[in-house]
């Protein structure tokens, strides 16, 4: 493949020249965000939204932690408190998470696959405006009388019915969401499906680009869903319909089995594509090829099947019949296998390795320990008869911030740290990536690790105050919280620094990383502005392998 | 070498990619405004027509050019056939999520059918329900609930109107089909006929729905407030009218671009994926005919 | 967080295992649980505790192999110990290993675990049943063929010390948001069946020593049961999110023997209608283990005196038969009264939706200041409250005094001066 990198930086040095009068090349000023077509500018668009909008997350979720710290209510409303809930699920979930890894998608998937841009480039754009639209439109209702929805994220009737104008905002923004993420998810599998580079089989394409190309599958299988049930919610509030009423026939019930079709394959999707990062760079730092890409791809696969029939684990609480709940149980504890088979795999990648300890790697191995445990605590909620305990305790919300936060939020750090150099040119500082990463690991333990033992002790979630014998563990929660949300700043710094004032900075090679393999790396860094506009010939190897 | 290709776009070794654009963010615009203004409607904070009107303007307006730009880059000569892939891909999965969104509701029908109502009358395991809460409610389909929601109504027999509509949209499908055939064998101006003849099709439904539904309203006291059964009743024949409506335009889109020469017998996606949505349509309409009317 | 300290020195001491055993002697119930979940006092939340510890120790076992491995090599391949990567990337044998051993594991969790649930849904063969309905914010028990029923309501020194800023320490207040005006009573060892369901939103209700949750929805009867091993108080509450107060609708179930609950049941259904002045602490039973109805007790002196100091929580206690009190009807209330009165009342039963300063909660919950309700005819205040209107619920099963004084409270205060005052002749006319 040497032939094809030389070639590789023949070209690029040419589309340099050329940037000011090409007509591809980017307009000036804001006029070139709003108009972009190009998928580096709009990955770094979707990067800079996520990162706006697990700000605001994170200030809510502190909210609520401030709120916790002690027993009483110190500063703010019950209502408020679970308007913050909402907005703080709601916002990191489909603010944060997910356009941060369509934004990580954008930037890499064509320069992974050898294909010069997303193949449907304006639809692109759309999906991206689409997110400023409907946050705008979401968390403008806090500022409504009434306030923001404050159902909870998941949104049940009746009790979301009794919101305000916070309602339909919430729903419509749902609905915008829907569309943007159903017209990315099909820009990225026709991407891949289409564009691939001569030689790149499906088989041979990286991780990344496998759990990515599942995960947009899951997305437009499971947001029409999602549409339809909040449109359900819409007309049983506004025109009479009786969708979740039983005096009419329906059944609330029903709406929660809606949503968790959605639901579940949605926690899926914001897992997937983490997997595929680390799946990307462990190999890298381990200086070792992936351990069983083949099973790799097929426990994808075999999660994102599993993800459709196990939705009811959310609710063995609402009294559905005993073989269904048999059922959801069952098929939920299975899903434990493949997961398990990809952390195997990952540690064997590891082993007999030559591993050197990067801040990427770090949040990796971060990743492989402590999304691990929070999979243990899932396969613990798996077992219907012992949730009748866990169920909307703390046990569930440490449960799921395990897996979200040194989980998918990990997996995004280590990403932006590991393909920064390559999108700007310029190496971060590796000291302060390593106190990034050794501070947001113990806060991050500070916070929910005690929430499981409130959890067991009887601690509900949901609630603004509580009774006194939980106070211990929700004040080292609250410390831990805002301890994390402080050291977040060493890593803004270093990202700044990076993407904006690059002065002085240590240049970054094309290569960056020594063990690094695949197309991505073989073009300069920074990468330029279009990449693979004739696509490269990928030799009979497989790509991960080079 | 690549270097010259990059001026030509019309090389088809090379992958389409459109200069930056400002109407996929004038649409959010619209969209936004249109959202808005509806959410502030219901709400009861009447926020008047204006921006309503100015959205909806905007919004047609944008969808207008955009696809018009497309079919003119595409009569340009500038999709190869990689580009033509990607429009197909694409648009089957549309259709893909387009099922998605109707599943939910025909999974709404099922449910309520096949348990929430059998609970309700005290069928399975929740003979409770029925002995605490509804005492008297029966398990019979249609229904609008044990508090009888909306009052007394009456069904559409599926023997009448639905029935001639099936065969409309059967029809319909046929005579798509023959235009497309037609097309691929150069037979512009039997395809354009064949065209016209679908799209009045799709319009006779859509007078037919519009007449059952005004029947149903004022004749049958069957609305959308009807309990279970009009809710879903209504609410999935009426996405299904709006897919066939906005199907129709897309024909008479499709229509115009023929009667103004756009299209090759060997390349016209453009009208191929007109037909799949058609088709799409179409069968949608036969689960509803089976689900929602006959049984 | 001196309890900490000692929750992580007996950590530290008797390791992980221990500790969990260490509450052996006392009841293992939520009250002590610091950091597991409560053994519980029924048989089957003695048998989910077990599947949970051996769901846990499973995972443990689990977490030690991999994370071992994992840490090993962490240590021993980084590059400075071995330069030079093995190359394998492939091993059909491990991976098959590893794909079965997990599936076995499993399902030695999940057939027990089906036990389990199979019992806990086996509802038939009870000796009693007990309808419980939720309400936005308070429960309903209801004594099927019994003709007992009564509302259960958040206990009324937590309810002031919870409101943002009431400056009363939580510490002081004793079973601070695990404490209700009336507890649910049943008897030790008979099975219990619990019929739920919910009047507006969807509500959960959850006692973790009994290891009992379902989820109370609209429309809709849920079922479960328990048999309670132990006479003793078990607390728990709502675990739906059902709205502004969703926190603070707690559970409160006490268990007594068999004579001891027949006495109860005797006092309840006699009690409200036979002799409301006289003892006003007898009612509600239950209470009396509480220190804080001790002084009611003590005021209880005279039937005027009752009328006036009975909290508020006995007010909805009372409200069975719905018979309005003779004794409040007896003695006419002075205006001041009654709005001295009405303050309790209105904090029990209004100011959820209304606020303490009856501002209201726009948009469901209106203002009450200045409202045009309130400010017009008193009579339709009264019938207002009485029949509820939209999401507003009924009010009829609160004594005439009681709406009579909530009335007059509303109408005299918040800034409102209408001035005039209810009488409970005047709701007993209007019921
Ligand atoms: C990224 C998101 C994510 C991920 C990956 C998961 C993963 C899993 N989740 Fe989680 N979950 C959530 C996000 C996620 N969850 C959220 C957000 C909620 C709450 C929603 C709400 O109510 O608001 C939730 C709630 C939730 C519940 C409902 C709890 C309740 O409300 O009562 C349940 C119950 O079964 C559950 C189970 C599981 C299981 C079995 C997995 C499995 O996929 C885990 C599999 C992984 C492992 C098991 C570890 C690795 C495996 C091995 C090392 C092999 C060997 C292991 C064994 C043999 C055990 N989850
Ligand atoms: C992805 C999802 C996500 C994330 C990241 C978080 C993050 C956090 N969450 Fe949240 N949480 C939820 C999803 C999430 N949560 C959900 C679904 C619920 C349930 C809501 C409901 O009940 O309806 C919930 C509920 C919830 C509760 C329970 C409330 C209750 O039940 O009463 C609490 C309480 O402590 C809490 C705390 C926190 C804290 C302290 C963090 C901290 O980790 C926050 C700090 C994080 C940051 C500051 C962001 C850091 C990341 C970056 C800076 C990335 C940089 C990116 C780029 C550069 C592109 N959360
Ligand atoms: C569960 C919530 C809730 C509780 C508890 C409640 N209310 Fe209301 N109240 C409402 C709602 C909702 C309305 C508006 C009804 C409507 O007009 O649709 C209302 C309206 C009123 C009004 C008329 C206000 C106006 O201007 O329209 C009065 C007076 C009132 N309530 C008094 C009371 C009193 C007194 C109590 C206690 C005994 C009480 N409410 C308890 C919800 C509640
Ligand atoms: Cu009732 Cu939560
Ligand atoms: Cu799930």
């Amino acid at each position: 493949m040497a032939n094809t990198h030389s070639h590789h930086d023949h070209s690029h040095g040419h589309d340099h020249a050329h940037d000011h009068d090409h007509h591809h090349g980017p307009d000036k000023g804001v006029m070139r965000w709003i108009k972009t077509t190009n998928h580096k500018d709009l990955g770094t668009l979707y990067l800079w939204f996520s990162f706006i909008m697990f700000f605001i997350g994170g200030v809510m979720s502190l909210i609520i932690r401030a709120e916790l710290f002690q027993p009483g209510l110190q500063f703010i409303d019950p209502e408020f408190y679970n308007q913050m809930i909402t907005l703080h699920a709601l916002v990191m979930i489909f603010g944060g998470v997910m356009p941060a890894f369509v934004g990580l998608a954008n930037w890499m998937v064509p320069m992974m696959i050898g294909c010069s841009d997303l193949a449907l480039p304006r639809v692109n754009n759309w999906g991206f405006w689409i997110l400023p639209f409907a946050f705008t439109m979401l968390l403008s209702s806090l500022f409504l009388p009434g306030g923001g929805p404050a159902g909870g994220w998941t949104l049940y009737p009746p009790l979301v019915l009794q919101g305000g104008a916070s309602f339909p905002l919430t729903i419509f923004a749902i609905h915008m969401l829907g569309i943007s993420s159903i017209t990315g998810a099909i820009n990225i599998v026709v991407t891949i499906m289409n564009m691939r580079a001569p030689g790149m089989t499906l088989l041979k394409m990286p991780l990344f680009v496998w759990t990515w190309l599942i995960t947009a599958y899951l997305l437009i299988a499971v947001m029409p869903v999602l549409a339809g049930a909040v449109t359900m919610l819409l007309t049983d509030k506004y025109f009479g319909t009786s969708f979740f009423n039983a005096a009419g026939g329906g059944d609330p019930v029903m709406f929660e089995h809606i949503f968790w079709f959605f639901g579940h394959p949605e926690v899926y999707i914001m897992i997937l594509p983490a997997f595929g990062i680390v799946s990307t760079i462990i190999p890298t730092f381990a200086r070792k090829q992936l351990f069983g890409y083949d099973s790799m791809v097929y426990a994808v696969a075999s999660i994102a099947f599993l993800s459709f029939i196990v939705w009811a684990h959310h609710m063995f609480t609402v009294g559905i019949p005993l073989a269904g709940e048999l059922f959801f149980m069952f098929s939920t504890m299975l899903i434990a296998v493949p997961t398990g088979v990809k952390v195997f795999n990952w540690l064997a990648t590891m082993w007999r390795g030559s591993m050197t300890f990067e801040t990427p790697m770090l949040f990796a191995i971060g990743f492989v320990f402590l999304f691990t445990i929070g999979g243990f605590s899932g396969i613990m909620l798996a077992l219907a008869p012992v949730d009748f305990q866990y169920h909307n305790s703390y046990f569930v919300v440490a449960h799921f911030h395990y897996v979200l936060v040194p989980g998918a939020i990990f997996s995004i750090i280590g990403a932006i740290y590991y393909w920064i150099p390559k999108w700007t040119g310029v190496m971060y500082s590796e000291t302060l990536g390593k106190w990034h990463f050794w501070l947001s690991a113990i806060f991050i333990n500070i916070t929910f690790f005690p929430q499981h033992f409130v959890g067991l002790a009887g601690m509900p979630r949901r609630i603004p105050d509580y009774a006194v014998q939980f106070t211990d563990f929700n004040e080292l929660s609250t410390i831990g919280a805002f301890g994390y949300f402080v050291v977040q700043f060493i890593m803004i710094y270093n990202f700044l620094r990076c993407a904006l004032f690059r002065k002085g900075m240590e240049p970054a090679t094309g290569q960056v990383w020594e063990g690094a393999k695949g197309l991505e790396w073989t073009v300069a860094s920074p990468a330029p502005y279009h990449t693979f506009e004739d696509p490269p010939h990928v030799g009979d190897e497989p790509a991960a392998t080079h | 070498m690549a270097t010259h290709a990059a001026e030509s776009h019309s090389d088809n070794r090379r992958y389409f990619v459109p200069d930056p654009s400002v109407w996929p963010f004038l649409l959010t615009i619209a969209l936004g405004t249109i959202l808005y203004s509806v959410s502030m409607y219901l709400e009861e904070r009447h926020p008047g027509p204006i921006p309503f009107v100015i959205g909806g303007a905007l919004f047609f307006y944008i969808v207008f050019t955009w696809f018009r730009g497309v079919a003119l880059e595409s009569e340009s000569g500038k999709y190869s056939a990689q580009v033509d892939r990607t429009y197909r891909m694409g648009m089957s999965w549309f259709i893909f999520s387009e099922v998605m969104f109707f599943g939910a509701f025909f999974g709404a029908l099922y449910y309520a059918r096949e348990l929430s109502v059998p609970w309700l009358s005290g069928e399975g395991s929740r003979v409770l329900t029925n002995e605490f809460l509804w005492p008297a409610f029966e398990n019979v389909w249609p229904t609008n609930g044990p508090a009888g929601i909306g009052g007394e109504f009456k069904t559409i027999s599926p023997w009448h109107l639905p029935l001639i509509n099936t065969l409309l949209l059967l029809t319909s499908s046929i005579t798509i089909t023959f235009a497309h055939h037609a097309l691929k064998e150069g037979h512009r101006l039997a395809t354009i006929l064949w065209m016209w003849a679908t799209i009045a099709l799709g319009c006779v439904f859509l007078y037919f729905q519009v007449t059952e539904y005004i029947e149903a309203y004022h004749e049958l006291n069957l609305t959308l407030g009807s309990g279970i059964y009009g809710s879903t009743f209504f609410m999935l024949t009426g996405f299904h009218g709006m897919h066939v409506t906005l199907g129709t335009i897309m024909m008479i889109a499709v229509t115009g671009r023929l009667m103004s020469g756009h299209f090759k017998p060997d390349s016209h996606f453009g009208f191929e994926g007109v037909a799949w949505y058609w088709h799409f349509v179409d069968v949608v309409w036969l689960g509803l005919f089976i689900f929602v009317y006959i049984l | 967080m001196s309890n900490l300290i000692r929750g992580l020195r007996g950590l530290a001491l008797t390791g992980l295992a221990g500790s969990f055993a260490a509450h052996a002697a006392t009841p293992d119930t939520v009250e002590n649980a610091y950091w597991n979940l409560p053994k519980g006092v029924t048989d089957i939340s003695h048998e989910v505790f077990n599947l949970h510890m051996a769901a846990f120790w499973v995972c443990v076992a689990i977490a030690v192999v991999v994370f071992g491995v994992m840490f090993y090599s962490v240590f021993a391949h980084r590059r400075s110990k071995n330069p030079v990567p093995a190359t394998f990337h492939h091993s059909t044998t491990v991976e098959i290993i590893w794909t079965i051993v997990p599936f076995l594991i499993l399902i030695g969790l999940a057939v027990p675990a089906a036990g389990t649930l199979i019992k806990q849904y086996d509802t038939r063969n009870a000796d009693m049943t007990v309808k419980i309905t939720g309400y936005q914010w308070k429960w309903q028990y209801e004594y099927v063929g019994e003709n007992v029923s009564f509302f259960s309501t958040l206990d009324e020194k937590s309810n002031e010390a919870r409101q943002l800023g009431s400056g009363i320490d939580p510490k002081t207040v004793p079973n601070y948001l695990r404490n209700v005006d009336n507890y649910l009573v049943v008897p030790v060892g008979k099975k219990v069946r619990f019929l739920l369901t919910a009047n507006d939103v969807i509500h959960g209700w959850w006692v973790p020593d009994l290891a009992i949750k379902k989820d109370a929805i609209p429309g809709f009867i849920n079922e479960m049961w328990t048999k309670i091993n132990e006479p003793g108080v078990y607390r728990g509450g709502c675990t739906v999110l059902c709205g502004r107060d969703h926190g603070f609708m707690p559970i409160v179930i006490e268990a007594k023997s068999e004579t001891d609950y027949a006495a109860w049941l005797a006092a309840k259904k006699g009690g409200d209608a036979a002799a409301p002045a006289a003892e006003p602490a007898a009612a509600p039973t239950p209470a009396a283990a509480l220190p804080a109805k001790l002084e009611v007790a003590a005021a209880a002196t005279t039937a005027t005196d009752a009328v006036v100091d009975a909290k508020p929580v006995q007010l909805a206690a009372a409200d069975t038969a719905a018979a309005p009190a003779p004794a409040a009807a007896a003695a006419p209330a002075t205006k001041e009264e009654l709005i001295a009165r009405g303050e309790k009342v209105y904090k029990v039963n209004c100011m959820a939706c209304h606020q303490a300063t009856g501002a209201g909660l726009a948009p469901t919950f209106p203002s009450l200041i200045g409202s045009a309700v309130v400010a017009g005819p008193i009579d339709a205040q009264i019938k207002q409250v009485l029949n509820g209107k939209n999401a507003m619920p009924p009010f009829a099963r609160l004594k005439d005094a009681d709406i009579a004084a909530v009335v007059t409270y509303t109408r005299n205060s918040f800034g409102n001066k209408v001035g005039d005052a209810a009488s409970a002749e005047q709701v007993a006319k209007l019921r």
